[in-house]
């Protein structure tokens, strides 16, 4: 067994008590180990400390030829692959100015929107879980997301880590009457969707165990990079699909979720609100999906020009990034990923201080940690 | 993009080395790394410059460099600041209190590459383990697999048997 990290404590105050959470711990989402020091019930400061999952992945993408990274991506936050992929592909293709094609665009849209939905719909049962509706959240919202996971198998034989968006296109085209079951799921979905708000939005313990608890401010949320439902939970009108458009979300008309509380339960209704915008994105982008090809042409070997790119899109948990430098070999130089979960989850000792021990639980939830993508 | 690009100059003439446009909504500015704290204070503060997406370290062959990757909600751009450091002994001052997010982000670039970040309120290990040795990100820390299990173990283990 690998040893805990050493965490020396330079001072305690008088009558605190410093307890450790994790790195195995059923409230923490992953491997995430955190210190906290107690005063009674009240946390007066939190150490989240981050790294069990880390795999190197930006060393390993160094030694890795373009296309062999595809696969590599969908690890990072394996609730979202598809926006993993299509980070890295759109990267690599701004590199190498490949125009892809107009029905992959559509396509594109499409999975990517109904990975949104899967993924929120997964943060909120996680979160049920942890503010206390336990197991109800976690069923029911899983119930739906196995739709749209039975979806992607279709497309692309895997249920978590797709490997589906490749450079220049993607996999392979829609299986048959793939546009009829997403047409039928998301009408499932959309139903389901009210039913979540009648039960947890609605229910008098989920509010009290979420409301103003763990709130951020919007001049703190700035200041420490939210982004994501995080960012627009304390009141910033802000998604990459908007400000800096990609694919082709500026053809659909949907709204930007926006809370101004700040609090638990605003990034909770950011979750379920923008599942409703996203089924609206899926509908409309089904609607216009032309017919024709799927895939460019690409050079065999993939060789980009010395250069570098900075690529962004909105995965589920925010702004996801990636920074690559090419020197003209097949491999890329460097590859950075910017991951929101990262970001997210260091601002989570500056609203979670001077609040109770339970609601530390219930913050950590509405913040929604990948820590595939935290370690990297 | 122009704009701020043109008062960049204007306020720092001698330091701005390189400038690049990679579309409309991302600029890329190389600046003197002597004028670096003053270049970000100018951003944030005068061309609200409020949202630093990430800090990256990149390792060339002569010289260590440290990209900062800011984003303005207000004028929808982009602008990536990349500041050379000396191969040997790379160090560069802290941005944390310009931008509280750099501290995560920079306690990864420390570790991985093993540049300095002076004056950084917890200059510690962020992924790695404690007692980690060498510089993972650098390019002479080469990737070595290891083997699943010994061989020549195994095949005395085998003679003996």
């Amino acid at each position: 067994m690998m040893p805990l990290r050493k965490f020396e404590y330079e001072e305690i105050g008088e009558g605190r008590l410093v307890i450790n959470l994790g790195p195995q711990h059923p409230s923490t989402h992953g491997v995430l180990r955190l210190i906290a020091e107690l005063d009674g019930e009240r946390v007066k400061k939190v150490l989240p400390i981050i790294g069990y999952l880390h795999r190197g992945f930006e060393k390993i993408a160094e030694n890795r030829n373009y296309p062999m990274i595809v696969p590599l991506t969908d690890r990072l936050d394996y609730l979202s692959a598809m926006s993993n992929n299509m980070v890295y592909c759109q990267a690599i293709e701004e590199l190498m100015n490949i125009k892809i094609s107009e029905r992959t665009e559509y396509i594109r849209v499409i999975v990517l929107e109904l990975q949104r939905i899967a993924s929120h719909l997964a943060s909120v049962g996680f979160f049920g879980n942890d503010v206390g509706v336990t197991f109800t959240a976690m069923m029911y919202t899983f119930r739906e997301r196995e739709l749209i996971i039975n979806l992607f198998e279709t497309l692309s034989g895997a249920r978590l880590t797709y490997n589906y968006i490749r450079i220049g296109g993607l996999r392979e085209d829609l299986p048959k009457g793939f546009e009829n079951n997403v047409l039928q799921s998301i009408d499932i979905i959309e139903k389901k969707v009210d039913e979540y708000e009648e039960f947890f939005s609605e229910n008098e313990i989920f509010r009290r165990r979420t409301q103003g608890i763990g709130v951020l401010k919007l001049k703190d949320a700035i200041n420490l990079g939210a982004t994501g439902p995080v960012l627009r939970g304390s009141g910033l009108k802000s998604d990459v699909r908007v400000t800096d458009p990609y694919t082709i979300y500026d053809r659909f008309d949907w709204d930007i979720i926006t809370e101004k509380k700040g609090d638990c339960f605003a990034r909770y209704n950011i979750w379920i609100n923008e599942i409703r915008q996203s089924i609206s994105i899926v509908r409309q982008a089904l609607n216009g999906l032309p017919k024709g090809e799927i895939n460019v042409k690409i050079p065999r070997v993939i060789k980009p020009e010395p250069g570098e790119v900075y690529s962004k899109i909105e995965s589920p948990r925010g702004e996801l990034a990636m920074n690559v430098i090419s020197d003209g070999t097949p491999k890329p130089y460097r590859l950075k990923i910017r991951s929101p979960a990262f970001c997210n989850l260091s601002l989570l000792p500056t609203i979670s201080e001077e609040g109770l021990i339970a609601d530390l639980i219930a913050t950590l939830g509405s913040i929604d940690p990948v820590f595939g993508e935290v370690d990297r | 993009m122009s704009e701020i690009l043109s008062s960049l100059t204007e306020k720092f003439p001698d330091s701005i080395t390189n400038t690049k446009v990679q579309r409309k909504t991302r600029i890329w500015v190389t600046v003197k790394i002597d004028v670096l704290i003053d270049v970000c204070e100018y951003l944030k503060n005068k061309q609200d410059f409020n949202h630093l997406s990430s800090v990256v370290g990149v390792d060339y062959k002569d010289r260590f460099e440290v990209v900062y990757h800011l984003w303005s909600y207000s004028k929808k751009r982009q602008l990536s600041l990349k500041v050379p450091l000396e191969k040997e002994n790379p160090k560069v001052k802290t941005v944390t209190k310009i931008w509280r997010s750099a501290n995560w982000h920079e306690r990864e670039t420390a570790e991985l590459f093993g540049i300095t970040f002076e004056e950084h309120p917890y200059p510690k290990h962020l992924l790695l383990a404690d007692d980690f040795e060498g510089y993972p990100l650098r390019k002479d820390f080469k990737l070595v697999e290891k083997p699943w299990f010994d061989k020549n173990d195994a095949s005395e283990k085998q003679k003996t048997d």
